[in-house]
């Protein structure tokens, strides 16, 4: 829960607990933990030694993919890997101890991500790829901001999803050595394209920090933790956990090519709604660049990063799978939890886009 | 895997999908009109029903949604 967060003992003073973005101000504090599983993460990532008894203490988590303890110390333990974090003096990005308890939590992880895609589609994964992401209704979520969506509503979701896009693509580029040939290039290709397609100014994250800046939103990760849902962190734990292991490289680009199928249409709406709300143009903006983007998007990835993965190593095909499932999955859990902040109900999706 | 459970499960309807391409400076649209690229890979609508012509925006998918 948004208010459950207590101040790590190192941590400076308390951000505003109001649900949106803390605003732009000083340089960021130590995040916040919020129960024993962050605080034990963020001890560790100042040097304290693996504790006794961790493993237990992991177990005790009911669902971990919406708890927000726990996502908030697998977050805290992908975080060197990212960005220093602020108030920290010493390097933990190899530190063994801060390894050993992440390897606890990712095993519970991925037992309950496991559990939450149930049985997985067989047949050719390019064609449940596209069957798993073809549709042309829009999501709730998206209607409901193209559409219905307060200001604070809206701006609410933009300060919520700032801990992914914020890094935008970031956890995929570690995937990149982690493939090769064909599927190499073509992931090459869909991040050059994020990365601004040679213009920095183009960075997909920096169009989405020019969105935030634009309404008096900070633009760095760390301001927004105090406020964010564990099944937002959920959505970016997903993320690290399979591009950081070599092992789930199929689960990584079959996660992308769901991500990036499933964006378009939703962007559109998105949009629509910014424009609705009368919000700077720098807002529709972001949202506009990644309607005709993620249309090539989709294909590349499905087509040309999945596609020649699975003839490289068909092996490889049921983690394709798994990882758009667990996508998907996750992303609807993230949904949920704004319905929830809202007070408000998904509508029925008869209609389509456009 | 089986011959069998390698068969495509869907779609059961082809509608136009778009072209993918590579390595192009610019594109003439149906109407002449040429567009610069940009990106290191376009998609060009085949439906016809983008609002960004020539650029696909995933229309098509609404539009394989409401034929089956
Ligand atoms: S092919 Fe026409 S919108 Fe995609
Ligand atoms: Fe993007
Ligand atoms: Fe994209």
């Amino acid at each position: 829960m948004v208010n459950a967060i207590a101040q790590h003992e190192q941590g400076a003073a308390a951000p505003p607990e109001t649900g949106a973005a803390a605003p732009a101000g000083p340089a960021p504090a130590l995040p916040p933990s919020c129960g024993p599983i962050s605080a034990q993460v963020l001890g560790t990532l100042f040097g304290d030694g693996p504790p006794a008894g961790w493993c237990a203490l992991v177990e005790t988590v009911g669902d971990p993919l919406t708890d927000l303890d726990f996502q908030l110390g697998l977050w805290l333990s992908y975080e060197p890997h990212y960005a220093d974090l602020p108030g920290l003096d010493r390097d933990p990005e190899w530190d063994p101890a801060l390894l050993s308890l992440r390897a606890a939590l990712e095993e519970r992880f991925e037992r309950a991500l496991r559990d939450l895609v149930g049985e997985l589609p067989t047949g050719d994964p390019v064609a449940v790829l596209r069957r798993l992401t073809g549709s042309g209704r829009p999501s709730p979520l998206a209607l409901h901001l193209g559409r219905d969506a307060s200001r604070e509503q809206f701006i609410d979701y933009l300060a919520q999803r700032a801990v992914y896009h914020l890094r935008e693509s970031d956890p995929q580029s570690f995937t990149l050595p982690r493939v090769t040939g064909a599927a190499k290039t073509a992931l090459a290709e869909l991040q050059y394209d994020e990365y601004g397609a040679g213009r920095p100014e183009r960075l997909h994250s920096r169009l989405y920090a020019n969105a935030l800046t634009a309404l008096d939103l900070p633009a760095d990760v760390h301001d927004y933790l105090p406020g964010v849902e564990a099944t937002v962190f959920t959505t970016v734990n997903t993320m690290s956990f399979f591009a950081l292991h070599r092992s789930l490289r199929g689960a990584a680009m079959g996660h992308l090519a769901a991500f990036e199928a499933t964006s378009s249409l939703p962007c559109r709406l998105i949009a629509t709604g910014a424009h609705r709300l009368g919000l700077p143009p720098a807002v529709a903006a972001y949202f506009e660049e990644h309607v005709e983007a993620d249309s090539v998007h989709e294909q590349v990835a499905i087509d040309d990063i999945c596609g020649a993965l699975v003839r490289a190593e068909p092996l490889l095909g049921p983690d394709v799978v798994f990882g758009a499932a667990a996508c998907l999955a996750v992303d609807e859990l993230a949904a949920q939890a704004f319905w929830a902040r809202w007070n408000a109900d998904p509508e029925p999706t008869g209609e389509a886009a456009s | 895997m089986t011959a069998d459970n390698c068969r495509r499960e869907t779609p059961e309807i082809e509608v136009a999908a778009p072209t993918v391409v590579r390595g192009a400076t610019v594109v003439a649209a149906a109407d002449g009109v040429l567009h610069r690229i940009d990106r290191p890979v376009v998609a060009l609508c085949g439906c016809g029903r983008s609002a960004a012509l020539p650029w696909c925006d995933s229309t098509h998918k609404v539009l394989a949604d409401r034929s089956s």
